[in-house]
């Protein structure tokens, strides 16, 4: 069996515990799906054969930048067998409970002192300052609540969830030397464990700071969205995990799905977009001061 | 908007550490190396005779090195082939395998030509394994006519004239690694490739003028006073267009002020305070081009001009390192946030401290002085001494 991605795939807390059993690495229980080890697997032995032809052509790499080329034609019915999912933020609804923080960092195994997933924390004085801090895995204490700041001095205050923008032109896949940061046919990112060498080039490269790497695997390590809990049509565990419904997830590819449906009713802005980097990952009521 | 600094969870150290610092350090010193020993061989500067072996030499000797800091710092150094195997071309650090070793098999080749009648005259002379050791090294061909060896002189130079660009390309692209962050606008500028490669010659030109005059004085001779005066106007020369160019990225920066100035210029005003305006700029900089302007402008005795240029060229060696640090340590000292910073200081012990960065920085050095006992690298006695 085939160590599973960084992400660390069925913690404790999010599913059935064991390696095995839920799905996430071994075979999918429905046939022509591919789990997320298998579509590594086949990613890897795919690369491996064409550096193979590529060497022997003196090194003329003809690699593929990424695997989303191979993406399905759409169906009958106008959308693609492959989706393409989108995540949506509605800042004006997450009032920082850290639910998501605390479930993301139980499904995914991500060590003490990184994240994949975090809250900041906006307020706005009167006086122009702006205090920024991040939201407790354990939320708030009593001490700490926005109700326990003098609100005669506050203009403003607001949460913003950060995770993954899963760009379409993403700088932390375009600089990994080796394929290891790889995307996958729903236009995930993803790092292949066993072909990244800790270089962090993906670290300095994400613009979001979203990166790390993983001193337990010496990996590069990111959000992925939970893509082993999407491979068995669930949604990602900050998304279930979130009281508020701040956290939307979906297909973005289907104009009837809730997430679509929501972007296409509001506004909705993405995080430094002059770099160009594409995100799938749009706000609600995203305010002009977060970076 | 003034206010609370805030960084961002995963930011709270440095990716990068001492070793990539490192990186850069030597491979500037092996392109600049290269560059002195190519104006000998290409540009028939005869002044600089005595050290073009020597610069070629030191261009290997760093070059032998240039991998281990990367090695140290990856952290799964076991599949670092996996670089040269798979490699992305999208990635500049991809690219890095197959220009390292396509320079080091023009270098290799053409270090065997330039010693190639030393390893034939010893093969010849000297008995038993070493006898055979130099045979083998000279591949079994002990026969030089005049004819091989006009060739041979054709092929130095047609691989110093391709070894140029290639020494160029080895440097340029590490200043691209950082330029084309544009993640971070303390490295994304066009004219960081530039800027890495002109201070590259800087280093490897202020290298070669300590160790020419370091091995004078320890084997008693007098350095030849044209060669260390040639080497010192080289010196100003690329010191002063890489003051210039990084001067002018600065300006730029300030003058265009963007969204991102705030935090360049807090991060130069308060942590980048001493290394880079007292270390780089001042010591490293300004002193050194007073001195080798001032050592060129008058008559001064040949003894006290190669002091002027040891002295410079140690602070001039020592300026590049501090921008080397300035660069990779200093674009990761303030969160991706641009609302916060973080301290670094460098361990001492570990994998990446500054122990192990020591010893590597004495590798090169340790390893010429082993190929001085197995091949003429020393420039001879000057006839006028």
């Amino acid at each position: 069996m085939l160590p599973i991605l960084n992400d660390g795939g069925c913690g404790s807390g999010g599913g059935c515990g064991t390696s095995g059993g839920c799905g996430c690495q071994g075979p999918s229980p429905d046939s022509g799906e591919l789990t997320e080890a298998e579509f590594l697997r086949s990613r890897r032995d795919f690369v491996q054969k064409a550096s193979t032809i590529a060497l022997g052509a003196i090194s003329l790499t003809i690699l593929p930048a990424t695997s989303t080329e191979s993406a399905d034609e759409p169906s009958s019915g106008g959308l693609s067998d492959t989706p393409t999912y989108g995540f949506l933020v509605d800042t004006e609804k997450c009032v920082g409970t850290g639910k998501c923080l605390s479930a993301c960092r139980v499904e995914n195994n991500v060590p003490e002192g990184n994240a994949r997933t975090w809250v900041e924390r906006y307020i706005h004085y009167k006086d122009g300052t702006v205090q920024v801090d991040t939201v407790p895995e354990t939320g708030y204490s009593e001490s700490e609540t926005a109700a326990a700041i003098d609100s005669d001095k506050v203009d403003r205050a607001y949460f913003v969830p950060k995770l993954c923008n899963q760009c379409e032109d993403a700088p932390c896949n375009q600089v990994c030397p080796t394929h290891a940061s790889i995307t996958s046919p729903e236009g995930i990112e993803l790092v292949d464990p066993e072909t990244c060498i800790g270089c962090a080039y993906c670290v300095q490269a994400c613009p979001y700071g979203i990166r790390f790497i993983n001193h337990e695997t010496n990996n590069a390590d990111k959000c992925t969205w939970c893509y082993h809990r999407i491979k068995r049509e669930e949604t990602p565990a900050c998304v279930e995990a979130c009281p508020t419904g701040a956290r939307m997830f979906g297909r973005i590819d289907d104009p009837n799905s809730e997430i679509s449906k929501r972007i296409a009713a509001v506004p909705t802005r993405v995080l430094k977009e002059h770099l160009g980097t594409h995100p799938k990952l749009h706000y609600i009521a995203l305010d002009g001061e977060v970076i | 908007m003034e206010g609370t600094s805030f960084i961002f969870p995963n930011d709270g150290h440095p990716a990068w550490s001492f070793m990539i610092v490192l990186y850069p350090y030597i491979t500037g010193l092996v392109a600049g190396a290269f560059v002195v020993s190519a104006l000998y061989h290409v540009f028939h500067r005869e002044e600089l005779k005595p050290v073009a072996k020597l610069a070629l030499v030191t261009s290997f000797c760093c070059c032998a090195f240039a991998t281990l800091p990367l090695l140290l710092h990856l952290r799964h150094p076991e599949r670092c082939l996996q670089v040269m195997i798979t490699p992305s071309k999208t990635s500049a650090i991809a690219g890095f395998g197959f220009i390292y070793n396509t320079y080091m098999l023009v270098l290799v080749v053409e270090i065997w030509l330039v010693f190639r009648p030393a390893i034939v005259e010893r093969a010849l002379t000297r008995g038993g394994i070493v006898g055979w050791a130099y045979w083998i090294a000279a591949l079994g061909v002990t026969k030089i006519s005049d004819r091989a060896r006009a060739v041979d002189d054709w092929l130095i130079r047609v691989l110093a004239i391709v070894g140029i660009p290639i020494a160029c390309v080895l440097h340029g692209y590490v200043g691209f690694l950082f330029g084309a962050i544009k993640s971070n606008p303390w490295w994304s500028t066009s004219l960081m490739p530039i800027i890495f490669l002109i201070s590259a010659i800087v280093s490897g030109i202020a290298a070669l003028i300590l160790l020419y005059l370091f091995i004078c004085a320890r084997r008693g001779v007098t350095a030849d006073p044209a060669c260390v005066s040639a080497l010192g106007r080289y010196l100003w020369l690329f010191l002063v267009l890489a003051v210039t160019l990084e001067g002018l990225e600065l300006l730029q920066m300030a003058y265009e002020a963007g969204g991102e100035w705030e935090v360049l210029s807090t991060l130069l005003t308060e942590h980048l305070a001493v290394s880079y305006g007292i270390i780089q700029v001042l010591i490293g900089s300004v002193v050194p081009l007073v001195l080798l302007l001032s050592a060129f402008g008058r008559r001064l005795p040949p003894r006290l001009i190669s002091t002027l240029c040891a002295f410079s060229s140690l602070l001039v060696l020592i300026q590049v390192l501090a921008m080397r640090w300035n660069v990779v340590i200093g674009g990761q000292l303030f969160s991706k946030s641009f609302r916060g910073f973080i301290d670094y200081t460098p361990e001492w012990l570990g994998r990446e401290g500054l122990l192990v960065g020591i010893v590597i920085l004495c590798l090169p050095w340790i390893t010429l002085w082993i190929a001085s006992k197995l091949v003429p690298i020393w420039p001879e006695t000057p006839e006028t001494t």
